[in-house]
């Protein structure tokens, strides 16, 4: 059933709209810094050039990739958010949801396979991403030293020191984005078309990225609980040391919302009307 | 071994106050081309999406091949092809790809030739590589059979198939299910708004209205020439129902205002001795009107239904 599940979603040509969206804006970005990128750094490093001598290739490909992440922290969310919130309001809308659920496959199971198709679609449009952005960066602009500038700090990170810090940071997006693919999921059970869904998962993922984001006291209580809060760990991996206590944290965190997501979803699925 | 492919026992639907389904009871014999009759609005498609799982029944029952349909989902959607209200599938797949990821999904093993055998069943041998998106209302609908017959099931379920066809989709439509019925022996129930279109397709049949079960039986005996339907409205008697079964006078009961109507169907000649009965019985008979045959019958239903449309 996955199997099919899949065939449906890659033989519609919309689901490769994400992939050019994607694309574009990792190449805009790449052509921008290929073009102005030593401005755009010397800029950067202003206050840190007048403390440090940094020499090398610093406008290399690890840094315009984490540029590039940097940039497509909201885009990447909204693409997975286009065919999960779609995943049972694409089917209700079609009208397919009565045929689909009058063959004998438990609605459990419908919930899961059209989850987990989801989770598939997210990590290749993640390997796209380190695909174009890490592999065409690193071709474009060579490899050095990396500076993870922060507000309060930088970290140097030596050239043989990032590869694995990628790899780990794409891991855990790949999680990030499951959660969001859970989320989709679950407010399209409540859909006849994808729209809302659509639209409800980005306006709930902003809603909460702002709460995570604003330094008032009304909200520090509860911002270790939103998963807008975590979705953003990965960067932990390019600190040193790596909070790794952190960043465990918050894959417990991700972790018990997609549970959560996934069993309401499952429990309002089971018990709804079809009446589209 | 059952007797009937398909039993509703006290079916009832309520949406917050509306009952769209009202304590509905029958059963479909196998090999019965079962027609499921009602005006617009009267509960066909809210029973059909009972039978085939789709809506979750307020109260009742249904059994497919004797086993109770909530316990045994999974063996009774095996035995069920259905197609309810439009026959929607994946517009940006061919025919044969949407064939055969509904034929996947009946948890048998179907060959390809099975595949071919139905496509050419319903007459769309060499349109299966064609998109869906491409296809005519009534390719629609064959394809949506051929989807409900893959997996050989034991009862066919289609919900108002000749809707939006033209003329000649109509015809083809009626003669694509006498095949299935008369000549493959298929267990079909088939519902409509238009008792011709029953008449000529189906061996059984069942008329509802605002939910609730007016007349159910063969439509030779149904719609026999030498009946009338007699519409006869009394002041409510809690008693006298059970009594006029007990005797077989009885039909259906319909509750309005203060008063009961009861429909009979019966040679005019024994009118008079039902009016006997209910006076010896005490009844109040308010009012005894002849509509001379059930299609007259469900005309008025359907007129009534339409004016109440109106209305609104």
């Amino acid at each position: 059933m996955l199997g099919l599940e899949l065939y449906k979603i890659f033989r519609r040509p919309r689901t490769y709209i994400s992939f050019l969206i994607m694309t574009a804006v990792t190449f805009l970005i790449q052509l921008a810094m290929y073009v102005d990128g030593k401005s755009f750094v010397s800029f950067a490093m202003a206050g840190v050039g007048e403390q440090f001598d940094i020499g090398g290739n610093i406008l290399n490909g690890y840094l315009v990739t984490y540029i590039v992440l940097q940039s497509l922290l909201i885009h990447i969310p909204l693409l997975v958010a286009l065919v999960a919130g779609d995943a049972l309001a694409g089917e209700a809308n079609m009208g397919t949801m009565r045929l689909l659920l009058t063959k004998p496959v438990s609605r459990t199971k419908v919930v899961l396979v059209k989850f987990i198709a989801g989770i598939i679609y997210a990590l290749l449009l993640l390997v796209w991403l380190a695909i174009v952005g890490l592999g065409l960066s690193i071709l474009l602009f060579g490899t050095g030293d990396m500076i993870n500038l922060k507000s309060d700090a930088f970290v140097m990170l030596l050239e043989h020191d990032i590869i694995w810090r990628y790899m780990l940071a794409f891991a855990f997006a790949a999680l990030a984005m499951t959660t969001v693919a859970a989320l989709a999921v679950f407010l399209s059970v409540f859909g006849d078309n994808s729209i809302g869904p659509i639209i409800g998962t980005m306006g709930i993922i902003v809603v909460l990225t702002i709460f995570s984001n604003l330094e008032v006291p009304l909200f520090n209580t509860i911002k270790p609980w939103l998963f807008t809060t975590h979705m953003i760990a990965w960067k932990g991996f390019f600190d040193a040391p790596v909070p790794y206590d952190a960043i465990w944290q918050s894959v417990a965190v991700l972790l018990l919302y997609i549970v959560l997501f996934i069993t309401a979803t499952i429990i309002v699925f089971n018990k709804k009307d079809i009446q589209s | 071994m059952p007797e009937h492919i398909a039993e509703v026992k006290g079916l009832t639907k309520k949406f917050d106050d509306f009952i769209a389904v009202d304590d509905l009871s029958f059963a479909i014999g196998k090999g019965q081309v079962y027609g499921f009759l009602g005006p617009n609005g009267a509960g066909k498609s809210t029973t059909i999406r009972m039978l085939t799982g789709l809506i979750h029944p307020t109260a009742g029952e249904v059994l497919i091949d004797g086993e109770s349909f909530s316990r045994n989902r999974m063996r009774a959607l095996q035995q069920i092809g259905a197609i309810v209200e439009r026959p929607d599938m994946y517009k940006y797949l061919s025919a044969w790809d949407n064939l055969r990821i509904f034929a996947r999904l009946s948890r048998k093993h179907i060959p390809a030739d099975r595949l071919h055998e139905v496509i050419e069943l319903v007459g769309l041998k060499g349109r299966e590589s064609d998109k869906v998106k491409a296809y005519s209302q009534g390719m629609k609908q064959r394809l949506g059979i051929a989807i409900a017959l893959v997996h050989d099931p034991e009862l066919l379920i289609l919900d108002e198939p000749t809707n939006g066809l033209d003329p000649q989709g109509i015809a083809e439509m009626r003669e694509l299910i006498k095949t299935l019925g008369t000549q493959m022996g298929k267990t079909i129930l088939i519902s409509s708004h238009l008792l011709y279109e029953i008449e000529q397709v189906a061996t059984h049949m069942l008329i509802i209205h605002k939910g609730k079960k007016v007349v159910e039986g063969k439509v030779s005996d149904l719609l026999n020439p030498n009946e009338t339907i007699f519409e006869v409205r009394i002041l409510p008697d809690d008693s006298i129902m059970s009594k006029l079964q007990e005797k077989g006078w009885g039909q259906y009961v319909a509750e309005g205002g203060n008063s009961s109507t009861l429909l009979f169907r019966m040679h005019p000649r024994k009118m008079p001795g039902l009016n006997k009965y209910l006076v010896e019985e005490k009844v109040h008979v308010l009012e005894i009107r002849s509509k001379h045959s059930l299609e007259e019958y469900f005309l008025s239903l359907t007129n009534e239904n339409n004016a109440g449309a109106g209305a609104v």
